[in-house]
């Protein structure tokens, strides 16, 4: 096992892919010449030329849908938006087209497409820059939408998408970059749809995914110190929803807590405890909550950003209201 | 535009077969068209019907030089396109029906027609969305050194949308085998071109992105084929997109309940007048290569064909309820 970043994962794996199959190739803005703009796709160009790392005009919707036809045709492209935020300038082709084709089209045509882009806050880019949209996306059928919180997860993940053949939408959060985890050496894929147990514990599950896995982690071990003993279930798909090991965890524990870093309104904490209401109910022993952003378009000073982000201080202060500790 | 374009080429024999399959193929939209009209307002065609009614020379002339490799994609008014590449009429007729048996299974109506056997994408219903599509089909022909073109097919109201330029500018700066052909037949929807377009030749919209562009008579096949001929031969030698403009016009409304009341019934007779058919069909019979016996046994064989697809369409049955939930996503 190597230890190395979530960047550096996300690298690895569309190289091994783009080495293990010819019809892989991404494009994007600045995946090329620049590297990524995110130093994401550094060094790629060098190593598989302009044919297979495609520089794009700032044109998302054809990024998204070009991708979308080269698939079509058979090819397995990655079509990189540089971030979740611009996709909002493709909505048709991220949802409305490539989702669409294999149902609409009675299962003739299939769409062996990813779509990478980077997603939350915490950088201070302001209202437009900084917003996790990862519901909206989930909201279709026909698109698969992952989010890795570890840098396994980022690399099994992706190249699973990429070998996947329908369209996934893989989100990265780019306060994960940095982050170290242990990857294994030889090759590996993390199955779409799937969650993970991130921690055992038996007094209360907490439900996330992306960075705010994370936080909730570094908020469990806080916890500990309590002992107070959280299990974490890191949903790392919203479509597929894995409710199987959620609704597993919660009728060990009887308690939940979901932590999202989007907003609470219709968010994936709103899913979820209907769910858990809907299919646990007698398992229920308090109110279920829910940890989410604040609901403000996201302000740039650094102090108003950082109250808008849930924090490690806020899902400890949620666990103990639902174990009633005042 | 005069319609006495009718240069036609030296080998008769290879020729004369080839236009009377157009004349038939032409006969054949229309008869489609008019039974699916008759077909909704009897309720066994639901949503949205557009018809092609009018334009049927654009689609036969330029698909009639394509390639079984080509790929073709197109808008909503589709029926036409796909009866040119030789979609089966029954499955077609059934998925308006939506049936089971229809070419998309029921699932996707009259805007969503394809045939993948065939490189016949569909198909698409959201105005300029099949662009980008289209963009990547090339990409992936050029990717993979095909010997293929991609024609697009869309009208003038998309031509208004980002999409379309954002579509045209990718297939210029990367090269791509493709021709953008569109159909202008005056109006998106009831805005007629001149209300909602600062250019009101499509063709001048290319030039920005350096696509060399060129206008036809869109109601008279043979220039549209010989037109689309030279064009493709160039894509496909590798000179990167080129720009078509078709000047057409629909008879029928929009879709089905339009009330028309952006054009005059005036200016519909005048368009009526140069009729695609029959200024085809007084070209072949002047020139000796069909006589009016053999035209009526063209029409026979239309009629019939149609009888069958109808009959064809009514007696499949409709998608079994479990379909509900198939093909969300490629199981594996």
């Amino acid at each position: 096992m190597a230890v190395i970043t979530y960047r550096e994962a996300i690298r690895q794996a569309i190289s091994e892919e783009m080495e293990r199959d010819p019809k892989v190739f991404i494009m994007g803005e600045e995946v090329g010449i620049w590297g990524g703009t995110y130093a994401i796709t550094k060094g790629l160009m060098d190593q598989f030329g302009d044919k297979r790392v495609r520089d794009t005009p700032i044109s998302e919707a054809a990024i998204v849908g070009g991708a979308t036809g080269a698939a079509l045709a058979g090819l397995r492209p990655i079509a990189e938006l540089m971030t979740i935020n611009f996709g909002l300038v493709a909505m048709d082709a991220i949802v409305n087209e490539a989702p669409k084709y294999h149902y609409m089209f009675g299962g003739q045509m299939t769409v062996p497409l990813t779509i990478r882009a980077v997603g939350g806050g915490g950088r201070q880019l302001a209202a437009t820059h900084s917003q996790t949209l990862d519901v909206i996306f989930a909201y279709f059928p026909g698109l698969k939408v992952v989010l890795p919180a570890t840098p396994y997860d980022a690399k099994g993940l992706l190249k699973a998408a990429i070998r996947d053949d329908n369209p996934v939408l893989y989100i990265e959060h780019s306060l994960l970059y940095p982050h170290k985890g242990e990857v294994p050496d030889e090759d590996y894929l993390v199955p779409l749809g799937k969650a993970n147990v991130m921690r055992q514990g038996s007094d209360v599950t907490i439900v996330s995914y992306s960075r705010m896995a994370q936080i909730s982690l570094e908020a469990a071990e806080a916890l500990s110190q309590e002992g107070i003993e959280a299990e974490i279930v890191d949903l790392r798909s919203l479509r597929p929803l894995d409710m199987e090991t959620v609704l597993d965890s919660f009728r060990k524990t009887f308690r939940c807590v979901i932590v999202e870093e989007g907003w609470k309104s219709y968010g994936v904490g709103a899913e979820i405890s209907t769910r858990i209401y809907e299919e646990a109910f007698d398992y229920i022993d308090a109110p279920i909550k829910r940890v989410a952003g604040a609901e403000v378009p996201m302000p740039y000073a650094r102090n108003l950003e950082q109250l808008a982000i849930p924090s490690k201080d806020d899902v400890i202060q949620a666990v103990h209201e639902v174990l009633g500790i005042a | 535009m005069a319609t006495q374009t009718i240069p036609l080429n030296q080998n008769a024999e290879v020729n004369s077969d080839k236009l009377v399959e157009m004349f038939r193929q032409m006969l054949l939209i229309r008869r489609f068209e008019e039974a699916s009209e008759e077909a909704y307002a009897h309720g066994q065609i639901g949503g949205f019907l557009h018809l092609y009614i009018g334009q049927e020379a654009v689609a036969v002339g330029a698909i009639s030089v394509l390639q079984p490799q080509d790929h073709i994609i197109t808008a909503y008014r589709d029926h036409g396109h796909a009866i040119a590449r030789g979609l089966d009429t029954n499955a077609l007729m059934a998925e308006l029906f939506g049936k089971s048996t229809g070419v998309s299974h029921g699932k996707g109506g009259s805007m969503h027609l394809a045939d993948v056997s065939k490189h016949f994408w569909g198909g698409h219903a959201i105005v300029g969305g099949h662009l980008p599509t289209a963009v990547g089909l090339a990409l992936a022909v050029q990717y993979q050194h095909q010997d293929a073109v991609v024609l697009a097919f869309f009208g003038d109201g998309a031509t208004n949308i980002g999409l379309f330029h954002e579509s045209l500018n990718l297939a210029a700066v990367w090269h791509l085998p493709i021709i953008f052909l569109c159909e202008n037949n005056l109006y998106g929807m009831g805005t007629a071109v001149s209300r909602a377009s600062a250019a009101e030749r499509m063709v001048d919209k290319a030039c920005g992105y350096h696509i060399p562009a060129q206008q036809m008579d869109g109601m008279d096949v043979v220039a549209v084929r010989q037109t689309m001929d030279e064009v493709v031969s160039t894509v496909r030698s590798g000179s990167g997109p080129h720009f078509v403009e078709a000047l057409t016009y629909r008879y029928r409304g929009h879709s089905m309940g339009d009330a028309q009341r952006y054009r005059t019934s005036h200016e519909v007779k005048e368009w009526e007048e140069r009729d695609p058919i029959n200024v085809f069909q007084h070209i072949l019979i002047d020139q000796g290569i069909l006589n009016d016996k053999q035209v009526g046994q063209i029409i026979r064989e239309v009629n019939h064909e149609i009888e069958v697809a109808v009959k064809f369409a009514e007696e499949s049955p409709e998608p079994d309820p479990e379909a509900l939930y198939q093909h969300i996503y490629v199981e594996d």
